[in-house]
C-alpha cells in the first residue's frame, strides 16, 4: 500500500469514529458560539464598539475552541493501544499523525470557518471584514491544529494536561492570532490585507513542513 | 575532538571541571560588574533626552540580551542531547531555564521602571516588552512541561523537543510583534531601546553585557553541578565523592 | 558478535530502570528463526516493558536490540515491516465494529475482505462482527487483536499475554497458529504467566524479577 492510501485510511478511520461521537464534535463549536456571544452581553451591544472588538473576539474564540478540541487529539489512541500500532507500523508515524491532524481540522477547524461569518454579522462587521475573517480563519486554523498537535503529543502522557497544553501552545499560536485578527480588523476598515495574508500562508507552509515531524518525535517520547 | 567531547560529557569529569571553573567565572564577573556599574552610574553622562533615567539600560539591556541568549543555549544543548543522547546536555538545558526566566523577569521589571518616567505608565505594549513577556510564557511552558513528568529521561526529551520547536518560533514571534506594533497609530512613542549612544555611555554597557554573561556562566555551572549530582546520586562516583567528605552522606 | 546474515532478534546488554527499580540489567539473548522464547516472571517484573523495548517503543537505559544484525533504530522501517506487536492494550477503537477495526488493519497489510471474514470465522468472532468493540468481552477483544497479528504476515511476533482471557478453544487455536508460525520459520517472543504448550520440545524461557 502506498503512502497516499495509508494517509486516506487514517483520515477515513478518524472520520468514522468522529461520526459516532457527535457530542465531542459539537461541544467545541458551541463553545465558540458562546464565547463570542459573551462579549456583547458583558459589555454593551453598541454597534461601534462591537465592530471594533469583533475581529479580536472572534479570532480568540476560534483559538480557544481549537485548543479545547485538541486536548483529546491523541489521548484515546494512547489509552487503547492504537498509537502503539501506528508507531510500530512500517508507515511513517509523522504521516499517520498528520492524517489525524487533518481529520481534526476537518471536524473542528472547518466548522469554525463556516460558522464565523454568521457570528461576524452579530458583531456588525462589514462585508469586507467578514470575508477577511473567513479567509484568515481558513489559512490560520490549520496552522493552529498543527501547532496544537505537537502540544497534544507532548502532553499526551501527562495527567491533567488541559492547562499545560494551553501554556505550551498559546505563546506559539500568538503570531497566527496577531496576523489573523489584525488582518480582519484592517479589512473591516477598508485597507489592503494581502501582506498579513501572505504571512499567514507562509506560517501555514512552515507549520505543514516541520510540525508533523515534531509531533511524531513527541509521540515517541510520550509512549516511551 | 570527538574524544574530548565525550570526555567532557561524562558527568564526573564535568562535575570536576565545573567545580574548578565556576569560582573563577563568578569572581571575574563580579569584579567586571562592579567596574561596569561604576562606569554606568557615575562616569557616564546623563542622556540629553532621557536624563538620569536612561541608566536603567545598564541592567535592562544585559538581562534582555541574556534572556534570549539563554533560550538559544537551551535549544542548542537540548538539540545536542536529543541527537547524540548526551544526558549532560539535557542537564545543562534544565539548569539554564530558571536562570533564563529570571533574567526575563528582570528585563521586564526594569523595562517597566524605565517606562514610568518615559511613557508615564509602567506598561506600554512596546514590541520589546511584549516579546519579553511572550518569552517569559515560553520559559514557563518549558518548566511546567518538565515538571509534569516523573521520569527524568522523559522530561529531558519532551522538554528538549519543546525548546527546539520554541527556538524556531522565537524569531517568528519577535517579528510578528514588530509588525503588529508598527500598525499602532498613536503619538510618536519612544521605543524602549538604547539611546544613540556616546562612547562614555557605551563601554560600561558592553562591559556589563560581557560581565553578566560570565555571571550567567558561573550560575549555570553551579546549578548544572547540583543537577548532575542529583541525577547521578545512585552512581559509583557520587557515592565515592560523598564518602570522601567527612560528615557528608 | 552476531551473525548478520540470518533472521534473528538479539538483545544485547539491555538495562532498564523504572524509578528506583532495576527491571533488568545487562540482559542478553538471541532468538533465531523458527523458535519461540517465553518471557516469564511475576506481575510487575517487567515482562511488558521488555517486550516494549524489543519492539522499539521503549528505549533501554543502555544496550540495544538488533534485527538481523542491525540496530532496530537504524533499520526501523524494515524491522517494523517484519513485526507484529500484540500489546498489553488491544489497540482497538471502542467506537468501531470488529469488522471496521479489522478492515483498517487489512488495508494496511493489503488483505482482502474475504480474508478478514475467514479469520473472524476461525476466531469464532463471526456473530459479533458488526458489534462495536466496546460491547465485547475481554476475551473477544483479545481475539480481535489476535486477528490483526494473524493477518500481518510478519516474521516476528511479540506477544504480550497472548492466551490470557481466552477460553480453551481460543487457547488451542492460538497455540496451533503459533506452532505453524514457528514451523514456517517465524520467530515469536511471548510474555506470559501461563503455560504455552507446543507439541515439540519445550521452548526457551527467560525469567525476570526476583526468581532470575
Amino acid at each position: 500500500m502506498n503512502l497516499a492510501r495509508f494517509f486516506a485510511a487514517i483520515v477515513r478511520r478518524e472520520l468514522q469514529i468522529a461520526f459516532k461521537r457527535w457530542g465531542d464534535l459539537v461541544s467545541p463549536l458551541m463553545f465558540f458560539v458562546m464565547v463570542a456571544s459573551l462579549f456583547p452581553l458583558a459589555l454593551s451591544p453598541q454597534h461601534e464598539m462591537l465592530r471594533n472588538l469583533g475581529p479580536a473576539v472572534l479570532w480568540i474564540a476560534a483559538l480557544l475552541a481549537t485548543l479545547l478540541s485538541l486536548n483529546a487529539l491523541f489521548r484515546a489512541d494512547i489509552e487503547d493501544g492504537s498509537m502503539e500500532q501506528l508507531v510500530l507500523s512500517p508507515y511513517p508515524l509523522a504521516l499517520a499523525l498528520f492524517g489525524k491532524t487533518v481529520a481534526h481540522w476537518l471536524l473542528n477547524g472547518l466548522p469554525l470557518v463556516v460558522l464565523a461569518p454568521a457570528l461576524a454579522v452579530t458583531y456588525y462587521l462589514p462585508g469586507e471584514g467578514v470575508r477577511a475573517l473567513s479567509l484568515t480563519l481558513l489559512i490560520g486554523t490549520p496552522t493552529l491544529s498543527l501547532l496544537g498537535a505537537v502540544g497534544a503529543a507532548l502532553t499526551a502522557g501527562v495527567r491533567q494536561s488541559g492547562g499545560l497544553l494551553a501554556l505550551l501552545v498559546l505563546p506559539l499560536m500568538l503570531p497566527v492570532l496577531m496576523f489573523g485578527a489584525r488582518a480582519t480588523d484592517l479589512a473591516a476598515s477598508g485597507e489592503q490585507i494581502s501582506g498579513p495574508v501572505y504571512l499567514l500562508s507562509a506560517l501555514f507552509l512552515l507549520a505543514l513542513s516541520l510540525l508533523p515531524l515534531a509531533s511524531a518525535a513527541a509521540i515517541r517520547i510520550s509512549l516511551d | 575532538m570527538w574524544n574530548w567531547f565525550h570526555k567532557l560529557a561524562s558527568p564526573p569529569h564535568f562535575y570536576r571541571l565545573a567545580g574548578i571553573f565556576s569560582p573563577w567565572l563568578l569572581w571575574s564577573s563580579l569584579i567586571l560588574i562592579a567596574i561596569g556599574t561604576y562606569g554606568g552610574l557615575v562616569l557616564a553622562p546623563a542622556d540629553y533626552q532621557q536624563g538620569e533615567g536612561f541608566r536603567i539600560i545598564y541592567v535592562h539591556v544585559p538581562s534582555s540580551y541574556l534572556s534570549t541568549m539563554i533560550y538559544a543555549l537551551m535549544a542548542i544543548t537540548s538539540g545536542i542531547g536529543l541527537i547524540w543522547r548526551i544526558k549532560l546536555a539535557h542537564a545543562v538545558a534544565a539548569s539554564a531555564a530558571p536562570i533564563g526566566a529570571s533574567f526575563t523577569v528582570v528585563s521586564l521589571l526594569t523595562g517597566m521602571l524605565w517606562g514610568k518616567p518615559m511613557w508615564g505608565t509602567y506598561w506600554e505594549w512596546d514590541p520589546r516588552l511584549t516579546s519579553e513577556l511572550i518569552l517569559l510564557f515560553i520559559y514557563f511552558g518549558y518548566m511546567s512541561l518538565r515538571a509534569s513528568f516523573e521520569d527524568i529521561g522523559k522530561a529531558d526529551r519532551a522538554g528538549g523537543l519543546l525548546a527546539v520547536v520554541g527556538v524556531v518560533n522565537l524569531p517568528i514571534i519577535h517579528y510578528s510583534v514588530i509588525w503588529w506594533s508598527s500598525l499602532h497609530q498613536g503619538p510618536s512613542i519612544k521605543k524602549l531601546d538604547a539611546p544613540s549612544i556616546s562612547g562614555d555611555m557605551l563601554w560600561p554597557l558592553l562591559l556589563l553585557i560581557a560581565a553578566s554573561t560570565l555571571f550567567f556562566g558561573a550560575i549555570l555551572l553551579y546549578r548544572a553541578r547540583a543537577e548532575v549530582l542529583d541525577r547521578e546520586h545512585n552512581s559509583r562516583w557520587v557515592q565515592d565523592l560523598l564518602g570522601e567528605r567527612p560528615g557528608a552522606g | 558478535m552476531v551473525d548478520c546474515s540470518k533472521t534473528c532478534l538479539s538483545a544485547i546488554d539491555l538495562t532498564l530502570w523504572r524509578g528506583p527499580n532495576c527491571l533488568f540489567e545487562e540482559l542478553s539473548f538471541q532468538v533465531d528463526a523458527g523458535s519461540l522464547l517465553l518471557v516469564r516472571g511475576t506481575n510487575g517484573s517487567g515482562k511488558t516493558t521488555l517486550l516494549r523495548v524489543l519492539s522499539g517503543l521503549t528505549r533501554p537505559e543502555s544496550g540495544h536490540v538488533q534485527w538481523c544484525g542491525e540496530s532496530i533504530e537504524k533499520t526501523r522501517q524494515a524491522f517494523t515491516a517484519a513485526l507484529a506487536y500484540f500489546g498489553h492494550a488491544d489497540g482497538l477503537k471502542a467506537d468501531l465494529t470488529v469488522t471496521q477495526n479489522l478492515e483498517f488493519s487489512a488495508r494496511l497489510y493489503g488483505r482482502s475482505g474475504e480474508q478478514v471474514s475467514g479469520l473472524l470465522k476461525a476466531l469464532n468472532l463471526s456473530q459479533c462482527a458488526q458489534l462495536e468493540t466496546r460491547y465485547l468481552s475481554a476475551g473477544q477483544k483479545r481475539r480481535t487483536a489476535l486477528a490483526r497479528v494473524l493477518m500481518s504476515n510478519a516474521t516476528l511476533w511479540l506477544l504480550d499475554e497472548p492466551v490470557t482471557n481466552l477460553d480453551s478453544v481460543g487457547r488451542d487455536y492460538v497455540e496451533d497458529r503459533l506452532r505453524e508460525h514457528i514451523a514456517g520459520g517465524g520467530l515469536a517472543i511471548a510474555a506470559t504467566h501461563e503455560d504455552i504448550r507446543l507439541a515439540s520440545e519445550s521452548p526457551d524461557e527467560i525469567f525476570l524479577g526476583d526468581d532470575a
